[in-house]
């Protein structure tokens, strides 16, 4: 599935997208945060507050309980600030 | 004087007339408030009351240089939709425009449009009052500040009370 990362989570992570191949074992939004977040010192900094973390699967928000099985696209981001 | 309750704002079944016009785009051109408007109300003679917000770029004391809004294509047309058809089923309006820009933006420059038209203004008020507090915390837009000193400034934070606005459309 791709991953896709918005304003300060593109910026420390430093990649706008990428592929990624979670392991089974990784079934929620949350678990997919702890993966991604072991993946590296820049993963773990976008996601050390991860209670503030927004998602959205396939172009729709989800909360972090939610099963990511079948997604195509993962997004992550902070709260947002238009308007 | 009796009350009529369709210009309360209150959720009706009552739709009546022509289905709603729905005009939602999200753009880094500038917009002209008045062509909007007259876009959407051209040809008609049904409507009673039209509302349009503007939110604009503001100079935060004059340390701001640009905002540049960063945006998630795609989705970002989507959930304003999501958003203004919610508008349509809650509130008799006969449409709606909704534009969100993004890229670099200059003090004074317009950010966001809402214009709402319905026969009475209690529901064009409401919706657009509605739609603004829901683009604010569901749309996927986000500001980052360049300062007139050179600095990169920081990425705007999420308000507590934006949060609060767009909840209290949830109550009862």
């Amino acid at each position: 599935m791709k991953a896709v990362y918005f304003a300060w989570v593109r910026e420390r992570i430093g990649a706008t997208d990428e592929e990624i191949f979670p392991p089974e074992t990784v079934r929620t939004v949350a678990d997919l945060i702890g993966w991604l977040s072991a993946k590296g010192e820049n993963y773990a900094y976008a996601f050390e507050n991860a209670k503030t973390i927004r998602a959205a699967i396939d172009r729709t928000h989800v909360k972090h309980d939610a099963a990511i099985a079948g997604a195509r696209e993962i997004a992550f981001f902070p709260p947002m600030t238009g308007g | 004087m009796g009350v009529d309750r369709r210009a309360h704002g209150f959720p009706s079944d009552a739709r009546g007339g022509k289905p709603g016009t729905c005009n939602v785009r999200v753009q880094s051109e500038p917009f002209d408030v008045a062509v909007e408007s007259a876009h959407l109300t051209a040809g008609r003679t049904d409507i009673g009351a039209i509302v349009t917000f503007t939110g604009l770029c503001r100079d935060e004391g004059g340390t701001l240089a640009t905002l540049e809004l960063e945006h998630y294509p795609g989705m970002a047309e989507e959930e304003i939709s999501r958003v203004a058809q919610e508008a349509l089923d809650r509130w008799p309006l006969m449409g709606l425009t909704a534009i969100h820009r993004y890229g670099k933006i200059a003090p004074g420059e317009p950010i966001v449009l809402v214009v709402t038209i319905s026969a009475h203004r209690a529901a064009a008020f409401a919706a657009a009052e509605f739609l603004m507090d829901f683009l604010k915390t569901r749309a996927p837009f986000w500001k980052k500040e360049r300062r007139v000193d050179g600095s990169s400034g920081d990425w705007v934070a999420a308000r507590d009370d934006d949060d609060a606005a767009a909840e209290r459309w949830s109550e009862g």
